[in-house]
């Protein structure tokens, strides 16, 4: 189904053994069309590979390599020298592609020393917030509250007891030109930020937020919906830092007219011990403070020009 | 020399001189390769990696430690059958921290799917890293190698050795035009899927032919090598490459078997042997992936006793070489007896007096299987 604004040509084929209400592959069709043809596609280890390429088949109709969990950014760096001394790094953009598990935490060593190297290629992270292949295990990138596997709510236990970690200006800080958080409740948005990455030169981030209905226990037609939901409620703001300046995009530029955040836990089971069997009206207030606090926070610094 | 379009090398004792003379010549001009001065070694045969698969030549070298945080890209690389080609500066592996050589780092990487060469002298270095590429990326092959030199010893050594011309190098190693599957946007293929149950036997089982089926075009390589490059310098290389170098073996009863550098000293306590009227001879392992069977089996054919001199040990076993020559003499059903001497680790030397021991320990059937000389 084509989207307004997008290109209808597909290089992710339907097929792929993905669950159903995936937004991560739903992800992988909008990065391959911001791509295009003429590109070369780095790839994690990751729910996305084990769908997409059961030997001998494959979802791919882009050139596209794998490695191991933790090296996309390495052997993007590869690539792209490879490409480089043929003379093609002008016409064939390198996009490494990683869940959070790679991105936030085993492969995070090689992505900074790639961004230190300045490298020219796209990163793009499907953030769903937990090492989902391997059974919802908990990640860097995991919320506050969420239950997971490894991070279980129990008697004595409210779930992931750590904030996410803030790749988007750890990433910043490397000096990257550009570094976007974007929903696959947005396509157009998302789009434009994975487009305008894969254009600029230098080591460029996007970092899209891509629902798990499996690992969230979210009814799997309502994948999309609770992606815009994260937007509306600020538990992902949606915003750029373009050469350093932060730029919040209008789905994320009023903190006071955001939806309470507990219409985004409700829906989700990862959250159900916050409401049940008694509602944790502490840990509720806290995470509401902090999307709040996080979402003005951004909107500050890009009101004094930062 | 080899030209490779992508280096890809994190520093690392012993191996630093070659990063930094690499970085000089990049500095100045001398070579046109594309050289990322990665965070780890990790990421250096990551990189490597990425950019066989997009159809240039890539180098790496490292070291111990190095090498270790690398074990598991190198499975990826070899069963991607990427022709990457490595130099290994052998330095023992930690704990203690050890800066000093022994085989344990590339010897632990043994059955990663590399081919793995051993040089005794600087000239075989230079000769064996012609010759790896050629090797690896003959289209029969199609799999990584590492050339293994030991550290300080052959790293940080003053020694004459002949530089091949250029123009011939070139001849016997042209640019690399790969023909086998790469990234290229005009003919998409996905590389490095998921093998399941049903199809990861079938690729692991070619692999290991193509490793097996190496051992021919080593040895074709081997010759041409030395049919176009003869001997410059008597003495420091063989005059004929082969799998093994065998040295004063023809009537040999008591063989020493040994790779890399240690085998300088043995030939020297060989030829005192000799003069004593001894019949000991060596016979040094240059090939070690894949294992040379055939030019092993001929090579110890007659010998009654055999000392096998190793600078790597499985704790609770014994040395590889050891393991796999043992079960080799089972196969020829050679009686001859045979004796494992750890030697050398951490950099200990190994004292022309330790040989002259082994000599004797293995000729008076004295000590037991394993023994440690230090």
């Amino acid at each position: 189904m084509a989207i307004m604004g997008l290109p209808e040509e597909e290089y992710f084929s339907c097929g792929h053994r993905a669950c159903a209400g995936c937004a991560c592959a739903t992800a992988i069709r909008w990065i391959t069309k911001a791509a295009g043809k003429n590109s070369i596609l780095v790839e994690a280890t990751g729910c996305i590979e084990v769908v997409s390429t059961p030997y001998p088949e494959t979802a791919w109709k882009l050139p596209w390599i794998h490695g191991a969990f933790e090296n996309p950014a390495a052997i993007a760096s590869g690539v792209s020298a490879a490409l480089k001394s043929r003379g093609l790094a002008d016409k064939i953009k390198v996009v490494a592609l990683g869940g959070d598990g790679s991105t936030y935490d085993i492969g995070f060593g090689h992505l900074s020393g790639a961004f230190e190297r300045g490298e020219d290629f796209t990163y793009v992270c499907y953030d769903n917030e937990a090492y989902m292949n391997t059974g919802i295990q908990r990640s860097g990138a995991t919320p506050f509250g969420a239950s997971t596997t490894t991070s279980p709510a129990g008697k004595e236990s409210i779930g992931k007891i750590e904030w996410k970690k803030d790749i988007m200006h750890i990433l910043a800080a490397h000096g990257s030109p550009y570094v976007a958080s974007a929903s696959v409740g947005y396509p157009q948005d998302a789009f434009r930020k994975l487009r305008k990455a894969m254009e600029t030169k230098g080591p460029t981030f996007v970092n899209l937020f891509a629902s798990c209905p499996t690992g969230w226990r979210v009814d799997p037609a309502k994948s999309i919906e609770v992606a815009k939901l994260a937007v509306e409620t600020g538990a992902v703001p949606l915003y750029e830092i373009i050469d350093g300046k932060h730029v919040v995009n209008p789905q994320s530029k009023d903190a006071s007219k955001l939806k309470p955040i507990e219409d985004y836990l409700k829906v989700q089971g990862r959250y159900s011990h916050l409401f049940k069997p008694v509602r944790r009206e502490k840990e509720l207030a806290m995470i509401q403070e902090r999307v709040k606090q996080n979402l003005q926070h951004l909107i500050d610094l890009s009101a004094k020009g930062f | 020399m080899i030209k490779p379009q992508v280096i890809a090398a994190y520093p690392i004792t012993p191996q630093t001189h070659i990063v930094e003379k690499i970085s000089e010549y990049v500095a100045n001009g001398e070579i046109d390769s594309q050289y990322i001065r990665v965070e780890s070694e990790f990421a250096a045969i990551s990189a490597c990696l990425g950019a066989e698969a997009t159809g240039v030549r890539a180098y790496t070298s490292t070291s111990s430690q190095g090498l270790a945080l690398m074990f598991e890209v190198l499975y990826i690389v070899s069963g991607m059958r990427l022709p990457v080609g490595m130099t290994v500066v052998n330095r023992a592996l930690s704990a203690p921290i050890n800066i000093w050589n022994d085989h344990q780092d590339s010897m632990s990487c043994r059955d990663s799917g590399w081919i793995q060469l051993y040089a005794e002298t600087a000239q075989e270095c230079f000769d064996l890293t012609l010759m790896q590429y050629k090797i690896s990326e003959n289209k029969d092959v199609l799999l990584p190698s590492m050339v293994c030199l030991d550290g300080f010893t052959l790293s940080h050594v003053y020694e004459p050795f002949h530089i091949a011309d250029e123009k011939d190098v070139r001849d016997f190693l042209p640019d690399y035009v790969p023909t086998h599957a790469v990234l290229d946007p005009e003919q998409p293929l996905t590389l490095g899927p998921i093998g399941f149950p049903s199809h990861y036997m079938e690729l692991r089982s070619a692999q290991v032919r193509a490793m097996e089926g190496s051992i021919k075009v080593i040895e074709n390589t081997f010759k041409e090598f030395s049919d176009k490059f003869p001997v410059q310098m008597k003495g420091n290389r063989p005059e004929k490459y082969f799998h093994v170098e065998e040295y004063r073996m023809d009537d040999a009863e008591i063989a020493f078997v040994a790779l890399g550098s240690v085998c300088g000293s043995i030939k020297d306590v060989v030829d005192e042997l000799r003069k004593n009227g001894e019949k000991a001879g060596l016979v040094k392992i240059i090939t070690y992936r894949p294992f040379p069977r055939d030019a092993l089996k001929k090579a110890l054919k007659n010998v009654e006793k055999i000392a096998v001199l190793e600078k790597a040990v499985s704790p609770g076993g014994n040395g590889p070489v050891f393991e796999e020559l043992s079960s080799l003499l089972y196969e020829m059903k050679s009686c001859a007896q045979i004796r494992n001497y750890i030697v050398g680790l951490g950099g200990r030397d190994v004292k022309l007096d330790h040989i002259r021991k082994i000599y004797e320990m293995t000729k008076m059937g004295v000590g037991g299987r394993q023994e440690w000389m230090f």
